[in-house]
């Protein structure tokens, strides 16, 4: 049977067919349907939200050194959180076998980098497989547990945004059943103590050797023989839009095994074309190795290093064939930047933040992080998940040691907290700053589009489980000082922010209220209840000053004739932070 | 060989341009054509911009459309049709534009004006199709719907109206919003005869 799948549905289906029985990720663009779509699986494969890549890894670690087949999915930065474990695992080696997913975005389309992490292939030792459709995508779980089991090394599928979300057509098997592998201890094996570290030390390189020789013969690294006056080298998705653009006027070697590089099979490519190219996006990962092989070949010399590629970048800087576009003028386009959505509490923090002097505002990733853009404005940083707390410790101290009259407020979400900030707040206590952070508890994933995690209650595949209780953490990790409020009333929240600048200690505010677009589950609806409200703009009361307007809320409208707001009663969610601000108030709950 | 066609579907998120993506390629695909799709939706639930590149042929490598390379350029929001209109191919290319508005923060805030005579600017320099899609959809007294008015002006300008639709339809959404999701697309197909 065929089917329209995206890449990501196609791993979830490899991992399926290739018998894997335990998948751990944790969410992040765009590798998060990797893991949902794995879930479905309920009867054949475990599948399971981790707190963060790192955990999700070792997870991995552990399942297919005690025999199993296993996968582990994530974001390109992703791994540099997982990359403690990866590193060691490539020394170990496993057992059963042990896929390793990282979906990079070149073009920064949801992320932080256009890091390219074909380097950590090369770094860690560990084959490498890249896709350049969804067929292959699917094609290459199974391979990858074959290669796992057969060399006892995790394995590597590195996919790319225009992989992972494209579909294209793949052909459907059944499920290879695959019985676990026994274990049995070996600590010379399994545990990287240095003499230890130092014996597996040679094994990868001779493994190394191996997957080598299996890389140039691999069915994934294959030639298509066209006119042979242009050679072009390719992989992922470049590949295809190579195809697109040449057609039959070049000959191909698709790169699909990329670590080791096939040098051999390379080689006898390159010495029977006249011009090579190299096609690759972001960093010359491939071009760097073959010109060091002495063989000449463009690459990055004629084509970007930085964004995406296209068929139209191939034409233009390869072909030199320039198309006409239509006149469109660029000043009439007005941008459209992501908001936070009608209704979202987070809003209610950066408006009352936003209101005060003296804050360094240290921020984190998750949708709060649009909290940085105008109209709210309440935010000095943003690095990576988790240093919010970590950072904002620093600069505290930065802050006390010159002198400097700046109160630091961390802010970090719910998610994110579970991800890395647990250790982050540890510091701030063990290390004495005298920081606040807000927790923003909206009870979701919300960035990344709603997945579960240890704070909801409910696991990947929906079963109930034990609720993390954030104010347990944070009072165990030693903070004296802690609130709990509802965002959304401000007077709660105002009040709570200066008792916490007050405060001569470091303190916690946890800010809960659900993500405006969050399905309720059970337990929410029992916490929350069900409100569906709409406010209305009484507007003979109005008296346009646009106070409203300032809460950056999409669903206001500040219409210029009449000098008023309005309210589109589709968008709007009921928050009431509008009604709140309002100084005379205008803005009314909707009794319809 | 049937060269390959390249229908950009944009839209702003929350609008439903996934949903009418999903419906035409599975079309597509049931049709017999190498079917091809990429989306960019980071950041979608957000308000931001939203695109569905679709290709379709006999053989399809590229699943991204590149600028101006669109036969048919298909936007659920007047400002989205123009940021995306040099995708659109010079000359035969078809922009089908949804005579709405969604005015983004910068305007919202009173930053940035929205300029009022896109339509016209647009059909100065292509082929321009405007459909009342939400004028209609309030017609069937289902807003929602918009989405797959759209998606039936599409399939009849592109030509693709030779095919069971309905039953595709019927297979991807739910049954509660079946109806007016059919009804919804007759009405599209319609306003473009
Ligand atoms: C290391 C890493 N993993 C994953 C991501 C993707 N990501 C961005 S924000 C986010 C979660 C945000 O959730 P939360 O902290 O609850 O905030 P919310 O978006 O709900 O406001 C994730 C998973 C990332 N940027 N970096």
């Amino acid at each position: 049977m065929k089917q329209l799948m995206t890449g990501n549905e196609a791993i979830a289906r490899g991992a399926y067919e290739a018998g894997i029985r335990f998948a751990s990720a944790y969410p992040g663009t765009p590798s998060t349907e990797i893991l949902e779509n794995i879930a479905l699986y309920k009867d054949d494969i475990v599948a399971e939200w981790a707190p963060n890549e790192k955990v999700a890894l070792e997870a991995v670690v552990g399942y297919s050194i005690a025999g199993g087949r296993a996968i582990a999915s994530m974001k390109q930065v992703g791994l540099n959180v997982a990359a403690d474990p990866l590193f060691s695992f490539a020394y170990t080696g496993c057992n059963g076998s042990a896929v390793i997913v990282t979906a990079d975005e070149p073009g920064i389309h949801s992320s932080q980098t256009e890091q390219d992490n074909r380097y950590y292939a090369k770094m860690a030792k560990l084959p490498m497989l890249e896709p350049t459709d969804s067929q292959q995508a699917k094609d290459m779980v199974i391979a990858a547990c074959e290669i796992s089991e057969k060399y006892r090394t995790p394995v590597i599928i590195r996919m790319t945004t225009r992989i992972c979300h494209s579909k294209s057509i793949v052909e459907l098997g059944s499920r290879r059943e695959a019985p676990n592998k026994e274990y049995k201890k070996d600590i010379w094996q399994y545990t990287t103590m240095p003499a230890v570290s130092r014996k597996l030390r040679f094994e990868l390189e001779e493994r190394l050797k191996g997957l080598t020789r299996e890389s140039n013969n691999s069915p994934f690294n294959d030639i298509e023989w066209n006119d042979k006056s242009i050679g072009i080298i390719a992989n992922g998705i470049a590949y295809q839009y190579a195809k697109e653009v040449f057609g039959e006027e070049a000959s191909y070697l698709r790169i699909g095994f990329s670590y080791p590089i096939p040098m051999e099979l390379i080689k006898e490519f390159a010495s029977r074309v006249d011009t090579l190219y190299v096609i690759e996006e972001v960093e010359p990962f491939l071009e760097e190795e073959i010109r060091a092989a002495g063989i000449a070949c463009h690459g990055k010399d004629i084509l970007p290093g930085i964004g995406e590629l296209s068929p139209r970048i191939m034409e233009e800087k390869i072909k030199g064939v320039k198309k006409e576009l239509l006149p469109t003028k660029p000043d009439k386009v007005t941008n459209r930047p992501p908001v936070l959505c009608a209704g979202c509490a987070h809003r209610a923090v950066f408006y009352e933040l936003g209101k005060r002097k003296d804050l360094f505002i240290s921020g984190d990733i998750g949708c709060y992080g649009l909290g940085a853009l105008p109209p709210l404005n309440a935010m000095d940083t943003c690095i990576c998940m988790g240093a919010s707390v970590s950072a904002g410790h620093g600069a505290a101290k930065a802050f006390t040691e010159y002198d400097v009259k700046k109160h630091v407020v961390s802010v970090i979400g719910d998610s994110t907290f579970f991800h890395s900030g647990m250790t982050s707040l540890l510091n701030v206590i063990y290390n004495k700053s005298k920081t606040i952070t807000l927790i923003l508890d909206n009870r979701i994933t919300g960035m990344t589009g709603h997945q579960d995690h240890p704070g909801t209650g409910y696991t990947a595949q929906g079963e109930e489980s034990q609720e993390a209780d954030i104010e347990k953490i944070v009072k165990a990790l030693g903070v004296n000082h802690v609130r709990k409020i509802n965002p959304l009333q401000l007077n709660e929240l105002h009040e709570a922010i200066d008792t916490a600048l007050e405060t001569p200690e470091p303190s916690v505010i946890i800010a809960r209220w659900p993500c405006a677009l969050k399905k309720l589950s059970a337990k929410d609806k029992e916490e929350f209840g069900e409100y569906v409200k709409r406010y209305i703009v009484k507007k003979e009361q109005c008296i346009g000053c646009k106070k409203c307007i300032r809460t950056g809320c999409p669903a206001l409208r500040f219409d210029k004739a009449s000098k008023k707001t309005l309210i589109d009663p589709i968008m709007c969610n009921g928050c009431s932070l509008c009604a709140q601000v309002c100084p005379v108030d205008a803005i009314v709950l909707d009794q319809k | 060989m049937v060269k390959a066609k390249s229908i950009l579907i944009v839209g702003v998120g929350g609008q439903g341009t996934l949903l009418a993506s999903k419906i035409l390629t599975q079309g597509l695909m049931e049709m017999g054509f190498d079917v091809k799709m990429s989306e960019i939706h980071g950041m979608s639930q957000r308000g931001g911009s939203v695109s569905a590149h679709i290709r379709y042929g006999e053989k399809i490598y590229s699943p991204v459309i590149s600028e101006g390379e669109a036969d048919i350029l298909i936007s659920f929001e007047e400002m989205e049709t123009y940021r995306w209109l040099n995708y659109l191919k010079p000359g035969t290319g078809i922009a089908i534009i949804n005579n709405y508005r969604l005015p983004s923060a910068p305007v919202l805030t009173g930053q940035m004006d929205y300029p009022e005579d896109l339509i016209e600017e647009i059909s100065e320099i292509a082929n321009a199709v405007v459909v009342n899609a939400r004028d209609i959809a309030l017609e069937l007294s289902f807003a929602k719907s918009m989405n797959i008015v759209l998606l039936g002006a599409l399939i009849k300008i592109a030509g693709l109206d030779n095919m069971d639709w309905e039953n595709i339809i019927r297979s991807i959404v739910p049954e509660k919003y079946l109806e007016g999701n059919l009804k919804a697309f007759a009405a599209g197909m319609h306003s473009v005869i």
